[in-house]
């Protein structure tokens, strides 16, 4: 921050009071030193706090004109499209941005696996990440059944109903969710309230990741600590510019699809008015629920674990092995650059959770090549688990990791006078 | 408590369902709708309005006996090209209830271009007492609640066999049609050659007449379309070259760290 700015009588009026602008220059200018190598994998924490501010924008104007009953939603939703000056404008830009949301968080999460971001001291920041992945989903989720087409009714009833899974009091917790015996009014009244109220809890989440990101700063490319000032660059104007760029790549590709293919990301039976007595002939969740579907279908009754219960564990199971992760990887080394085997896996598992995504769309008794699907995914789902309970630590113990360099400086100035490519050579 | 058993039941045998997904009857081979070029396609897409127009005719004479238009507005149909004075006669030609009036009474007035397209029955069950049970769907956003849209149209509106093959038994009342899921449909083959007069002297073949019709209900699906495809070019072209700037100026602000 210039000093001109800090000179100014109004805003050293104000700084005096409440020191706003350093928090600001501290948090994202040029107060917070950042690693100097950081690639463009770096650039997608940013453009989730900015896709989710999108969608608060977005809903909000949707919400002044929504009509949260069963007798209205679905109409209302289609008064947005055609009568609401930009309706469609808002709506497809609502609808595809939670799509666009989850491929963000996606590649930041595979990003911090990657480069080990999860280590100490970066363990909570971790788990905050996951903790906002999870509140995400349930947002995502809830908002999915607003609209109120066949696929918003029947995603409701399903997800609502894993709950019964619970022995003994499991039926008494879905009436107490559905707030009647079915989904019904009280249901969508109740799920509108919390997909207003979540998005704001993710921004307090948020705030917490940041606040957690700035103790121990950033990760970076060669996952070794910052060692001095010559290790670091000012966020604002390199980073800030960075982002701005990538920013500008990430909008061309979502506004694509708001205006171009606004419905590829969605069913054609959510453009079906829910109707409780036509179960559709494929209920499939919203393509970012894909992977997890298939885990809670690939379970098999288990000893005394019914197969419901089996997969309903698995389910989240999915999501809450990821917290383990800090303490599961033994490896002192962060980064998979210098982590030969772990990369080679690393890999293996982006593709292992692919798919999942795959089979999660097909249905279980469909074949491929002879393969039926359900077996496809329970091998797929022992590989997801296998990797994270067993051979992440055991890799972690056995592989003999590369030589770090001695710092981030030293490795940059290493590779000559260009460290783009450095970088290039990082992804 | 009756009840309650039976949504608790409805509800876990749809849980049942999602876990065991296509345990459902085998159903005979449904057919692929082959891809066609649509005036509406691609990033520059536009409605054709004559073909809309033409469409619109035939849902007039042929669709709208059954099926409703519900969420389109006859002042709507200004986005195929109708005049306001066109748009106006259409829409007295029905009669909607309005009221009450000051006397309390409802009473009938012919429909304003304001008013959405009149319904063919009163209510659902009236639809299906009068279709043998089977309830004709609304039209409003049948291209965009289906896989394929206007493809699936062309092809199931002209996808009917006279004669089901070998092995296949139709219930009562059903006709078989090669792209409707599970082959039975209640609807009747709705179009045939000459099954309209053209207006505009479009020779009117059955083929024609599916096209048209699927490019009208394509607009009354998507009527923002045309709209939404121009402002996109616009908010592409923005977007690549502000994107390209900030290249530039990353560039160059990064220019002392290499």
């Amino acid at each position: 921050m210039s000093n001109k700015f800090l000179e100014n009588p109004v805003i050293k009026w104000i700084e005096y009071r409440l020191p706003v602008f350093s928090f600001i220059n501290e948090s994202v200018g040029s107060g917070y030193p950042t690693p100097k190598n950081l690639n463009y994998w770096w650039n997608f924490g940013s453009l989730a706090g900015i896709v989710l501010a999108i969608m608060v924008a977005t809903g909000i104007v949707l919400a002044m004109n929504y009509t949260p009953h069963v007798d209205y939603a679905f109409e209302s939703v289609e008064r947005i499209m055609r009568d609401v000056n930009y309706g469609w404008l808002m709506r497809y830009i609502h609808m595809n941005g939670g799509s666009m949301f989850f491929i963000v968080v996606y590649i930041h999460l595979f990003r911090g696996m990657y480069y080990g971001s999860y280590k100490k001291p970066r363990e909570l920041l971790w788990i905050i990440g996951i903790i906002i992945f999870l509140t995400m989903m349930a947002t995502a989720f809830m908002g999915y059944v607003l609209p109120w087409g066949q696929q918003s009714f029947w995603a409701a009833t399903v997800i609502t109903n894993l709950f019964s899974a619970i022995p003994l009091i499991g039926e008494y917790i879905v009436t107490w969710l559905w707030g009647g015996f079915s989904v019904d009014n009280p249901t969508l009244n109740r799920f509108y309230a919390f997909h207003y109220l979540l998005p704001f809890v993710l921004f307090g989440l948020v705030f917490v990741h940041l606040w957690a990101l700035h103790v121990h700063k950033s990760n970076n490319p060669l996952g070794i600590d910052i060692k001095g000032p010559q290790d670091t660059i000012p966020f604002h104007p390199y980073y800030t510019m960075k982002d701005l760029f990538g920013l500008g790549v990430f909008l061309i590709f979502f506004m694509f699809f708001v205006f171009f293919a606004p419905n590829f990301f969605g069913e054609p039976d959510n453009y079906i008015k829910a109707n409780p007595m036509v179960t559709p002939t494929h209920i499939v969740p919203e393509w970012y629920f894909l992977p997890s579907y298939a885990v809670l279908r690939a379970v098999p009754d288990i000893w005394f674990i019914s197969a419901k219960l089996g997969g309903v564990i698995g389910m989240f199971g999915f999501t809450l092995v990821l917290l383990l992760l800090p303490w599961l990887d033994r490896s002192p080394v962060r980064s998979a650059q210098f982590r030969p085997i772990y990369r080679q896996f690393f890999w293996v598992f982006v593709a292992d959770c692919f798919i999942l995504g795959w089979v999660g769309a097909n249905t279980p008794d469909a074949v491929f090549y002879g393969i039926p699907f359900l077996w496809i995914g329970r091998v797929a789902t022992v590989y997801y688990f296998g990797h994270i309970l067993v051979l992440i630590p055991l890799i972690s113990i056995l592989e003999k990791p590369k030589t770090l360099p001695d710092s981030i400086s030293a490795a940059v100035t290493a590779k000559g006078a260009a460290p783009d490519t450095a970088q290039g050579a990082a992804e | 408590m009756m009840m309650k058993l039976f949504k608790t039941s409805a509800a876990a045998a749809a849980l049942a369902v999602a876990l065991m997904l296509g345990a459902g009857p085998a159903m005979a081979e449904v057919g692929k709708p082959p891809a066609r070029d649509w005036s509406f396609d691609g990033m520059f897409g536009t409605f054709d309005r004559g073909a809309a127009q033409r469409g619109f005719q035939v849902y007039q004479e042929v669709c709208a006996a059954c099926h409703s238009l519900k969420l389109v507005a006859y002042r709507n149909l200004s986005g195929i090209g109708l005049s306001e004075d066109q748009i106006k006669a259409i829409a007295a030609e029905v009669e909607v209830t309005d009221g009450p009036n000051d006397e309390g009474e409802m009473f009938q007035r012919p429909a304003r271009p304001s008013d959405r397209f009149v319904k063919p029955f009163a209510n659902d069950n009236a639809a299906r007492a009068a279709n043998n049970g089977a309830l004709p769907p609304d039209l409003s956003l049948m291209v965009k609640a289906r896989k394929g849209g206007a493809d699936y149209l062309q092809a199931l509106l002209t996808g009917y066999k006279e004669e089901p093959p070998a092995g296949i038994k139709l219930s009562e009342g059903m006709n078989y049609n090669l792209y409707f899921p599970g082959n039975q449909i209640a609807m009747a083959p709705p179009v045939a050659d000459d099954a309209v007069e053209y207006a505009d002297g479009t020779k009117a073949t059955a083929d024609q007449i599916a096209t048209d019709v699927a490019t009208f209900l394509a607009w009354a699906a998507e009527p923002e379309l045309e709209e939404r495809k121009r402002l996109g070019i616009k908010v592409l072209l923005f977007l690549i070259v502000l994107t390209a700037m900030m290249y530039a100026l990353k560039r160059q602000i990064w220019s002392d760290q290499h």
